[in-house]
């Protein structure tokens, strides 16, 4: 293996890792602000255990989404070295803003969230749990924005053997990337509702602290059920600028070979990619494609046959990607109105506690295939047209990524095993009393 | 002055703020296993850092953010020639990061034994290896004109590199152990003055042994000869470090621990005033050496963070002093009592 696998191996894992504790840190802290606020409104103590619940759960999550996020910010120097010299004028302030703007924020005032209970009134106590909401979203803002130039790049000029910067506001206005974040934060939004509603569900079914779980699982709900709407909206919107800007991405995703009016959308298909065509398409919709794209169902969708093959990104990688997070992303919403119509009776409706208790791993799946097919369907580019994956790595050994790599999967590997075990055990221990 | 002079020494300031405040974290975290007696030694000292020390990282990751974002070449070149060594620094990070997380979720001796351990490597190999990496530096690495690194993990391994990393190390020790007096009372609060008492004699030895090798060993001092009025620098230094043993005499450890902030900023200065303009300079040739004039971010860029700098940096900094006034006082047997404790 050569040093562009391995370091692409490697970075897939670290992030899709991230990933896995990334987007409940976004939606939990929206949640266990909002109940703190209503402690702090109503008085109520339900409200307060709930926020210390529900709390603890978010920080043993926050704790790896920390610690993984630190090695993401230094491999783009260890391992994607001349990636790094190349964009570094407009992708290096990225990153410094998102960390001077937003993980400062988050990381002391969690801090005084975590240790400062009796420091502070309990109105402050809640406002800084707003503040740290409000900071990771704004986080995910910044990195997704530097994603979304990665993706899409404006504002740059090559001068000097690189990308400079000529108009920050044009990279920060992508609208790529204003796509990318709606969409990643309405995902992680939902996927945080899955949670909490999932392990609402398990207690309910064995009607233990049936009021608690049946409040906390109602919040939940109202916040699932918008966004399970508001990210396949987004999402669709977010297929349309694809299509426009990345098509060889979108040829890949539906497995599209010739170029075509009223291109035809497949539900499910298995590519061939060295005959270029497909072997089996099932239910074929003539005009769909079309019309997801462009929104107008005879418009022109490009093939993958017009994209010189080194051009290609990954067909069936992208295609299976796709097709789960989309076929996910149809299902989501069906369970969130199912839910509604039973949110007053739920502990005599064992079937659907029973599945929102199976659907929680639904959304994480989703979620890591969306980056799949962003990240994969980018391929060959590292950045989109401007420079390629294989000319970013950097000039290191074929060994220290090997080792490092190793290293990366065994201590993930184990941290994730105890931090799942970790979350799951609290979970199911369930909330302690708060008297009087 | 120049825009690019003004980001080198604002990327110094960044380095040396981190190393001042997750630096007595590093101390806490190595003298761990040490100074404690009990489980609930070990969770006061903990709890010392408990509500800082994320915050504190994150000076790190705001100073490698600046590494990219101002001298994008030196972000490329340096983090991949210390490839190895700083695998070694995230994964340690990575360990001490869950082990205060994990340590206390689940009450079993064997389980809080692991986690133990994972605090000490976990602080114990940054605080030294940060400082091998910087003494690197100051000497000069193996960069070849494409900008390559011809060496290994063991290049650093030097007797200089060594060294620095043994001054890091101390240096660390010493804040650590002043923050511990600070932070507790009775018994515990006796073992931290007397190991910081004891450390800062070796402090001593190491801080003169450094400099007198700095002289052999790099460039460092041409800088302050040819201004001779940047000896301040390292004249403050000194007076620094006496003022931590003056302070622990009068047993007013704050100001001791302030002595030891001092001492720590103005250490990673003396470095970095002495490199200028090189930021990553080559010991096969120099004009194969980074510098602040020829990595650096284009103007536009370089304007546009400074101003985030400007305004953001002064907002951190003010709600970080609240957070560290918010716990100033000292962990006791009740504070443990909390829930919320680790
Ligand atoms: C959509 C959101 C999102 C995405 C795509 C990423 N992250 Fe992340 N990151 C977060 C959202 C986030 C967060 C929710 O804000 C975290 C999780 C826990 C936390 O403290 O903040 C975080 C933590 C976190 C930290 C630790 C911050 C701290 O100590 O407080 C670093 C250094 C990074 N991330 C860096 C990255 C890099 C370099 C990424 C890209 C390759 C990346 N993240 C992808
Ligand atoms: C956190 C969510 C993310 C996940 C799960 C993710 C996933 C992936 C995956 C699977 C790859 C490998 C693709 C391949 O090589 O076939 C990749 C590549 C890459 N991604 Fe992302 N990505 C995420 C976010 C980001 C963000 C926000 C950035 C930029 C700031 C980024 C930058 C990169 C880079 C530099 C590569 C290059 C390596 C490569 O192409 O293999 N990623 N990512
Ligand atoms: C059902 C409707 C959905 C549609 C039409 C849709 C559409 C898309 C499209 C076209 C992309 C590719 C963007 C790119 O290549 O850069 C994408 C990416 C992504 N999707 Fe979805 N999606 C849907 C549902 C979901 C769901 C339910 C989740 C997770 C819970 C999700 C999570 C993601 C993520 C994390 C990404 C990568 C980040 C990004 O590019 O925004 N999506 N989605």
């Amino acid at each position: 293996m050569d040093v562009v696998l391995l370091s692409r191996l490697q970075f897939a894992a670290a992030t899709m890792f991230h990933f896995l504790f990334v987007p409940l840190t976004l939606g939990l802290s929206v949640l266990v602000a909002y109940m703190e606020v209503k402690y702090v409104r109503t008085g109520e103590k339900i409200y307060l255990s709930m926020t210390k619940f529900w709390g603890k759960l978010f920080l043993i999550n926050f704790a790896l989404g920390v610690v993984t996020g630190i090695t993401l910010e230094f491999q783009f120097g260890t391992n994607w070295s001349r990636y790094s010299a190349y964009v570094g004028d407009i992708f290096g302030p990225l990153l410094a803003v998102e960390a001077s703007v937003a993980f400062f924020l988050e990381s002391t005032l969690l801090g005084v969230w975590i240790f400062g209970w009796n420091k502070i009134s309990k109105k402050a106590h809640a406002t800084v749990m707003c503040l740290v909401a409000a900071a990771s979203t704004v986080s995910a803002l910044w990195i997704l924005i530097a994603n979304g130039w990665m993706q899409h790049p404006v504002g740059y000029t090559i001068r000097n053997g690189r990308a400079e910067l000529v108009s920050f506001a044009a990279v920060v206005f992508n609208p790529f990337a204003m796509l990318e974040f709606l969409h990643t934060v309405s995902a992680a939004y939902l996927l945080s509702a899955f949670v909490v509603m999932g392990i609402s569900a398990y207690h309910l079914l064995k009607k233990q602290h049936v009021e608690f779980f049946t409040r906390s699982f109602n919040i939940a709900l109202v916040f699932g059920l918008i966004f399970s709407v508001f990210v396949a909206i987004n999402g669709d919107m977010h297929g349309v600028h694809v299509t426009k800007v990345q098509p060889a991405k979108l040829a890949a995703m539906e497995a599209h070979w010739e170029t075509k009016t009223r291109a035809p959308l497949h539900l499910f298909a298995i590519p061939d990619e060295k005959n270029e065509r497909n072997l089996i398409e099932i239910g074929s919709i003539p005009g769909l494609l079309s019309f997801l794209g462009h929104h107008d169902i005879d418009a022109e969708v490009k093939g993958l046959k017009d994209f010189p093959k080194e051009e290609r990104p990954p067909v069936i990688l992208s295609l299976l990607a796709f097709r789960t997070m989309v076929g996910l992303g149809t299902l989501f919403p069906i369970l969130m109105i199912i839910g509604w119509f039973l949110r007053k009776r739920l502990t005599e409706s064992p079937l659907y506690l029973k599945a929102m208790i199976l659907a929680i791993p639904l959304p994480y799946i989703a979620i890591e295939m969306g980056w799949v097919l962003a990240e994969v369907g980018r391929q060959p580019w590292i950045v989109y047209g401007l420079m390629k994956t294989s000319d970013a790595v950097s000039p290191v050994a074929v060994s220290q990524v090997t080792v490092s790599l190793i290293a990366f999967l065994a201590v993930y590997g184990f941290l994730g095993a105890v931090g799942f075990y970790l979350i799951g055990k609290n979970a199911i221990k369930g909330p302690v009393a708060i008297e009087n | 002055m120049e825009l690019q002079t003004i980001w080198f020494f604002l990327w110094g300031l960044l380095w040396a703020v981190f190393f001042m405040t997750d630096g007595f974290d590093f101390g806490i975290g190595t003298l761990y296993p040490f100074i404690t007696k009990n489980n609930e030694e070990k969770r006061i000292l903990i709890n010392a850092m408990g509500p800082l020390w994320d915050g504190n990282e994150v000076w790190l990751i705001t100073a490698g953010g600046v590494t990219f974002a101002a001298f994008p070449t030196v972000y490329a070149v340096m983090f991949s020639s210390l490839y190895s060594a700083l695998m070694l620094i995230l994964f340690a990070l990575i360990l001490r990061g869950v082990s205060f997380e994990f340590r206390g979720k689940i009450d079993s001796p064997g389980w809080r034994q692991a986690w133990d351990a994972c605090i000490f490597a976990g602080s114990f190999a940054p605080a030294l290896l940060f400082g091998v990496a910087f003494a690197n530096i100051f000497k000069g690495l193996p960069i070849d004109q494409n900008g390559i690194y011809q060496g290994t993990l063991f290049t650093l391994l030097n007797p200089y590199g060594l060294l620095g990393g043994l001054l890091f190390l101390m240096l660390f020790l010493v804040h650590g152990a002043l923050w511990l007096a600070i932070k507790t009372e009775g018994d515990l609060h006796e073992r931290a003055a007397n190991t910081a008492n004891k450390m800062w004699w070796i402090l001593l030895i190491v801080a003169v042994v450094f400099l007198i090798s700095s002289w052999f060993e790099t460039k460092l001092y041409d800088n302050f000869i040819a201004s001779p009025l940047l000896f301040a620098f390292p004249l403050l230094n000194v007076l620094a470090l006496l003022g931590i043993k003056f302070f622990l005499r009068e047993k007013a450890y704050f100001k001791a621990w302030f002595s030891s902030s001092l001492t720590i900023v103005l250490c990673t200065f003396f470095g970095v005033i002495g490199l200028f303009p090189n930021m990553f300079p080559s010991n096969i040739d120099p004009a194969n050496s980074l510098t602040a004039f020829n990595s650096s971010s284009s103007p536009l860029t370089l304007k546009i963070m400074l101003g985030v700098v400007i305004v953001f940096i002064p907002i951190v900094i003010a709600y970080q002093v609240w957070a560290y006034h918010l716990f100033k006082g000292k962990v006791t047997k009740k504070d443990l009592a909390y829930e919320e404790a680790y």
